[in-house]
C-alpha cells in the first residue's frame, strides 16, 4: 500500500491529477473564509476597529455593526462566548472595556477562534505595553497593521507573538527612517523650491 | 510646505474626542478639509488626508469610494509609509465595481516583485482582499514565483493568498499546485499551517482529488505538535474519511492519542467533532469521544458546556446511548442560566428520535423532558421559536410518546399557537388531522384534552384543511364514543364549522360558475356525500344523555335538513334567494371572526353597567319564587334538612364546609354558590383530578398507536435548518399585558410566584433524576398539575 501511494506521488501522475481537479472545478468555487470580519466595540457601543474579509457594502457594514453590537453588548457576564447570529457564529471576548468579536461559519472551531482573539490581544499588549482602549483609539492604524500580520484572507497566518512583534518593529523602523530623511532641512528646502 | 500645517490623523482623533459641536457636523467639516487636501499634488499631504479618510470610513461609516483614484496615486509613492496608507485604503474600500481597479494592476505587479519583503506583503494582502478575475489572472505568475521565494515570510503570505487567486481564476491551479504540494514538506510551522489551510478548503470542495495526498497529511497528523496545524489536518481527514472509509480505520488511532494527550481544549473539541461526524463506526474512538464530551458537560465553563452539547447533538442520531449516559447533564443544561446553552440542549433533545429515547428510559424522565421543553419553548409568548411548523409537528410527536401525561399543556399550546400565529395554522390543521384520525388516541385518557384542542383547531381553521371530507370522517368516527361528553360536544361543533365552510364554498362555486377562489372544489355528488356522512354520524347523538351533546347534534341535523333540500334543488341555486344560501352565508360570517388571545385582565376592564347588583343578597327571591321552586335532594349535603333556595342559608352552610375542607378558598358568596352547584351537577364539570373515578377505562388500556405516526413529520434539526434562520419569523400576537405563563400553576398563583416556580421546577427535575426513590413517591402522591 505504501508503494502504491508513493508511486502516485511521481511527477508524471501529477499532470492527470491536476487536470482532473481543474476540470471538476466550477467557474467560481467560492472558497469559505474562516473569519468573515473582526469588530472591536467598546462597552458604550463605540466602534474601535473594523476589518472585513468578506464583501460587505458600506451600508451593510453599518447595519451589521449596529445589529451585532446590540446582541453582544446585552449579554450577561457569565454566559458563553459564542452567539448564533444570522446563520453564522460570532465568537466574542471582553477585555476590560472592549469587546473583541470575530464572525465565523458554522463548521469552524469556536475555541480556536477564541484563542486567536487572545493571541491578538497579547500581541497588542506586548506592542503597546499594557494596552488599554485609549491606545487603540489613538493608534488605530497600528492596530490594523498588527492585525494584518496576524490574519490574512480571514485565516491565521502567524501564531508566534515574537515573530509578529519583530515584523511590526521592522516596519516601524522603515517608516521612521524615511520620515527622518524627509524631515531633514535640506529636503524641506528642496520641496519648497520645486 | 502644506503638510506642516495639515492636521494629522492624531489631531483629528483628538479633535473628535474634544468636540462640542456634535458628531455629524464635526465629521462633515473634517470631510471638507479632507476633500481639499486630497487633491494636493504633494504625496505626503495626500496620504495624510487619505489616512484620515480611512479612519472616518472604518470607524464612523463614512463613504470613501469617491477617493478611489487618490488611493491609487498614493500607492504609487516610493515611501513605505505612503504605500501602507494607500493599500490600507484600497483594501478597505475597493470592490468589484470600483472603476479604477484595473489601474492598480501594474503597481501591484511592481510591489509583488519588489526586493523589500514588506512591500511584497502589502501587495499580497491587498490582492487577497480585493482580487478580481482579471487581477488574479494577471498576477498569478507573480504569486507562483513568490510561492517559491527564499524568504519564508513571503512564502507564508503567498500561500495565504493562493485560495483567493484560485477562486477568481481557477486556471491558476495548474500553475501553483505543485509548489503547494512541495510546501507540504516544509519544516516551517507557519508555512505548513497556511498550506494545510489551503488543502482544507480544497478538500471541502472536492475531497476525492485530495485523497492521493492522504499519506502526507497522515505524516503531519502523527508528527506535528502545532495545534493550529493539527486542527486543520483533522478537518481535512473528516472530509476525506467520508469519501474513503478505509482511511477512517488508519486515522482513528492517532486521533485517540491526541485526545488523550493534549491539554488544548480546542484540539480536543476538534478531535471529538471529527470522530462523531466522520468516524462514527469506530467503537473505541466514539467511546473515548463521548467520555470527553461528558467531561465538557460537567465543567463550569459555559463555553465547554455549549460545545459538549453541540458535539452530542452530532453524535446523537447514531449513538443514542451517548445521550442517555449524559442525561443528567443534559437536563441540567435545560435550566441553565445561559439561554444559548438551554437552546442547544433543546435542539439536542429535539434532534433525537424521542420515541426511542423514551422507550429506553423511564416514564418519569420522559415527562420531565416534555414539560421542560414545553415550558422553555412557550416562555414569553414563544420567544425562542422561529420555525413554528417544526414546533407544531413537535407537539404532535410528543402526543405519540408513550406515557405522555402532559395533555393539558399540549392542548393549551395548540390552541394558543393557533390564535397567536397565523402562519402556523395550516401546519396545525395538518397535525390535528393526523391526531384525530388515529383511533388509538381515542382510547388514551391522558390524550383526550389534546384531541379536544385538535378538533377545535380543525374546525376553527378549516379553510387550511386539504381535505375537509377526511376531517369530517375523523370527527364522526364511531370510536369517538370513548370521549367524554364535553369533548364530544366540541367535536360536533367542529363538524358544524366544517359543514358551513363546505356548503359555503359549494354555493359560492355554484353562483360564480367559474373557478371558485377556495382551494377545495365541491361537486354535487361530493357535497351530498359529505352531508350524508355527517348526518349518519351525528344522528345517533341526537338522543344522547348529555344535554350539550344532544343540543349540538340537533342543531347540526336541523341545519342539514334545511340545506339538503336546497342542495337537491340544484336549479334554484343560481339565485341568492335560497334559504340555505343565506343561512350558510350568515353562519360563515359568524365563524369568520378571528378569535385571539384574551388578556388575563380583560374581565376587569369591562365596566359594570349602572344598576347591576352583583353583591347583594337575593333573599327577596324567596318571597317571589319560593312556592314555584321545588327543593332538590342532594346526597352530598350531610345535613338531613330540607334544602331551601335561600342564599343566606347556603352561605352559612358552605362557610362551615369550606372551613373544614382542605382547599383554602375564601368564603365569598360566589365561590360558595359555585361549590354548591358543583355538588349538584358534578358530572358536567371538567375533571381536575387525573384519578377521576368517572373516567373511561384504566390508563393503560389502549392499543399502541399505529403507522399513522408517520403522517406527522418531524425533521431532525440538521445544519441546513440552522441556516434557515434567515427566513423571517412569523408574526406572533402578543398581548401588552395579561399574558400569563400557564405551566405548572396550582390554583392561587400570583405572577411573582411563577418566577420562583421555574427554579423550583428545575430543582425538582434534578432531584427527581438523581434520586429515583423520591420519584416513585411523588408518583404515588399524584403529579401536581
Amino acid at each position: 500500500r505504501k508503494l502504491f501511494f508513493s508511486s502516485l506521488l511521481r511527477i508524471g501522475s501529477f499532470i492527470s491529477f491536476f487536470w482532473s481537479f481543474v476540470l471538476r472545478c466550477a467557474p467560481s468555487l467560492n472558497y469559505e473564509i474562516m473569519i468573515h470580519f473582526v469588530l472591536l466595540v467598546s462597552r458604550q457601543g463605540k466602534v474601535r476597529l473594523t476589518k472585513w474579509y468578506s464583501p460587505y457594502t458600506q451600508k451593510e457594514r453599518s447595519k451589521v455593526i449596529r445589529e451585532l453590537s446590540g446582541v453582544i453588548l446585552n449579554r450577561g457576564p457569565k454566559l458563553c462566548n459564542f452567539v448564533e447570529w444570522r446563520g453564522y457564529k460570532v465568537v466574542y471576548k471582553r477585555y476590560a472595556s472592549l469587546y473583541f468579536c470575530m464572525c465565523i461559519d458554522q463548521e469552524d472551531n469556536e475555541l480556536e477562534v477564541l484563542e486567536i482573539i487572545h493571541h491578538y490581544v497579547e500581541i497588542l499588549d506586548r506592542y503597546f505595553g499594557s494596552v488599554c482602549e485609549l491606545d487603540l483609539i489613538f493608534n488605530f492604524h497600528k492596530a490594523y497593521y498588527i492585525l494584518d500580520e496576524l490574519l490574512i484572507a480571514g485565516e491565521l497566518q502567524e501564531s508566534s507573538k515574537k515573530t509578529v512583534a519583530r515584523i511590526i518593529s521592522a516596519q516601524d523602523q522603515m517608516v521612521e527612517a524615511a520620515k527622518e530623511e524627509a524631515g531633514s532641512i535640506s529636503n524641506i528646502i528642496a520641496q519648497a523650491t520645486k | 510646505m502644506d503638510n506642516m500645517f495639515q492636521r494629522s490623523l492624531e489631531d483629528l482623533i483628538k479633535g473628535f474626542r474634544l468636540q462640542l459641536l456634535g458628531e455629524s457636523s464635526f465629521i462633515s467639516r473634517a470631510l471638507e478639509e479632507i476633500r481639499r487636501e486630497i487633491k494636493a499634488t504633494d504625496l505626503s499631504t495626500k496620504s495624510t488626508a487619505l489616512h484620515k479618510l480611512s479612519y472616518l470610513a472604518a470607524i464612523h461609516g463614512v463613504d470613501m469610494s469617491w477617493a478611489a483614484f487618490h488611493a491609487v496615486e498614493v500607492v504609487s509613492s516610493s515611501r513605505f509609509h505612503h504605500k501602507r496608507i494607500g493599500y490600507q485604503a484600497i483594501t478597505q474600500s475597493f470592490h468589484d465595481q470600483t472603476s479604477v481597479l484595473l489601474l492598480i494592476t501594474n503597481q501591484l505587479r511592481k510591489d509583488l516583485n519588489s526586493v523589500n519583503e514588506y512591500e511584497v506583503s502589502l501587495g499580497l494582502e491587498c490582492l487577497s482582499r480585493i482580487g478580481t478575475h482579471d487581477l488574479a489572472r494577471d498576477l498569478s505568475p507573480e504569486v507562483f514565483t513568490l510561492l517559491g521565494s527564499s524568504k519564508s515570510f513571503v512564502r507564508k503570505k503567498a500561500t495565504g493568498v493562493v485560495l483567493r487567486v484560485f477562486d477568481k481564476y481557477p486556471d491558476a491551479v495548474k500553475v501553483c499546485f505543485k509548489r503547494l504540494v512541495e510546501n507540504l514538506e516544509t519544516s516551517d510551522p507557519q508555512i505548513l499551517s497556511a498550506v494545510v489551510g489551503v488543502f482544507c478548503e480544497l478538500a471541502s470542495k472536492d475531497p476525492s482529488s485530495c485523497l492521493p495526498l492522504a499519506p502526507e497529511f497522515f505524516k503531519i497528523l502523527i508528527e506535528s505538535r502545532n495545534n493550529w496545524v493539527l486542527i486543520k489536518v483533522l478537518k481535512i481527514f473528516a472530509k476525506l474519511a467520508s469519501v474513503e472509509p478505509r482511511l477512517g480505520k488508519k486515522v482513528a488511532e492517532p486521533i485517540c492519542e491526541h485526545m488523550k494527550r493534549t491539554v488544548a481544549k480546542s484540539l480536543v473539541f476538534e478531535c471529538v467533532r471529527t470522530v462523531v461526524s466522520s468516524l462514527s463506526d469506530h467503537e473505541a474512538a466514539v467511546k473515548l469521544a463521548v467520555a470527553k464530551i461528558g467531561e465538557f458537560l460537567v465543567e463550569d465553563d459555559p463555553n465547554l458546556k455549549y460545545l459538549g452539547l453541540h458535539a452530542l447533538s452530532i453524535a446523537a442520531p447514531k449513538h443514542l446511548w451517548a445521550v442517555l449516559e449524559n442525561k443528567e447533564a443534559v437536563v441540567k443544561a435545560l435550566s441553565d442560566e445561559d439561554p444559548n446553552v438551554k437552546l442547544e440542549a433543546l435542539h439536542l433533545l429535539m434532534a433525537m428520535d424521542s420515541y426511542e429515547l423514551c422507550a429506553k428510559s423511564d416514564p418519569l424522565f420522559c415527562n420531565e423532558i416534555i414539560i421542560s421543553v414545553l415550558s422553555v419553548c412557550s416562555r414569553n409568548a414563544y420567544e425562542i421559536i422561529v420555525d413554528f411548523n417544526w414546533y407544531v409537528s413537535l407537539l404532535g410527536e410528543m402526543t405519540r410518546i408513550p406515557n405522555c401525561q402532559r395533555g393539558e399543556e399540549i392542548e393549551h399550546q395548540l390552541i394558543d399557537i393557533g390564535m397567536r400565529v397565523g402562519d402556523a395554522r395550516p401546519q396545525l390543521v395538518r397535525v390535528s388531522w393526523a391526531l384525530l384520525i388515529d383511533p388509538a388516541m381515542l382510547g388514551n385518557l391522558f390524550l383526550h384534552p389534546i384531541l379536544s384542542a385538535a378538533s377545535w383547531v380543525s374546525g376553527e381553521y378549516v379553510e387550511f384543511a386539504k381535505n375537509p371530507y377526511e376531517l369530517v370522517e375523523a370527527l364522526v368516527q364511531p370510536r369517538t364514543d370513548l370521549l367524554p361528553p364535553y369533548i364530544r360536544a366540541i367535536y360536533i361543533h367542529s363538524v358544524f364549522k366544517v359543514l358551513v365552510f363546505c356548503l359555503g364554498s359549494y354555493f359560492s362555486a355554484q353562483e360564480s360558475s367559474s373557478g371558485s377562489s377556495s382551494t377545495v372544489a365541491f361537486t354535487y355528488e361530493s357535497i351530498l356525500n359529505l352531508v350524508n356522512v355527517i348526518e349518519i354520524g351525528v344522528w345517533p347523538l341526537s338522543g344522547a344523555y348529555d344535554v350539550e351533546v344532544q343540543e349540538r347534534a340537533k342543531n347540526v341535523l336541523g341545519f342539514i335538513g334545511m340545506a339538503k333540500q336546497d342542495i337537491a334543488k340544484k336549479v334554484n341555486l343560481q339565485d341568492n334567494e335560497a334559504e340555505a344560501c343565506r343561512v350558510t352565508a350568515f353562519m360563515e360570517d359568524v365563524f369568520s371572526e378571528e378569535l385571539g388571545p384574551i388578556s388575563a385582565n380583560a374581565q376587569e376592564k369591562v365596566f359594570v353597567p349602572d344598576g347591576l347588583e352583583l353583591e347583594e343578597n337575593l333573599g327577596d327571591l324567596e318571597e317571589i319564587c319560593g312556592k314555584f321552586l321545588k327543593p332538590v335532594e342532594s346526597d352530598s349535603v350531610p345535613c338531613a334538612d330540607k334544602i331551601s333556595f335561600s342564599v343566606s342559608n347556603l352561605r352559612i352552610r358552605d362557610q362551615q364546609e369550606a372551613s373544614s375542607s382542605s382547599t383554602s378558598l375564601p368564603p365569598k358568596a360566589s365561590s360558595s354558590l359555585l361549590a354548591e352547584h358543583r355538588k349538584r351537577h358534578g358530572m358536567y364539570y371538567l375533571t381536575s383530578e387525573k384519578n377521576d373515578p368517572d373516567s373511561n377505562g384504566t390508563p393503560n388500556d389502549y392499543p399502541p398507536a399505529n403507522d399513522l405516526a408517520s403522517e406527522i413529520l418531524l425533521d431532525p434539526l440538521d445544519p441546513k435548518r440552522k441556516a434557515k434562520h434567515r427566513k423571517s419569523r412569523p408574526v406572533v400576537v402578543k398581548l401588552d399585558e395579561g399574558d400569563e405563563s400557564r405551566i405548572i400553576t396550582s390554583q392561587a398563583k400570583t405572577k411573582q410566584e411563577s418566577v420562583t416556580d421555574d427554579e423550583s421546577l428545575s430543582r425538582a427535575i434534578q432531584s427527581a433524576l438523581l434520586v429515583n426513590k423520591k420519584g416513585k413517591e411523588r408518583e404515588a402522591k399524584g403529579i401536581q398539575i
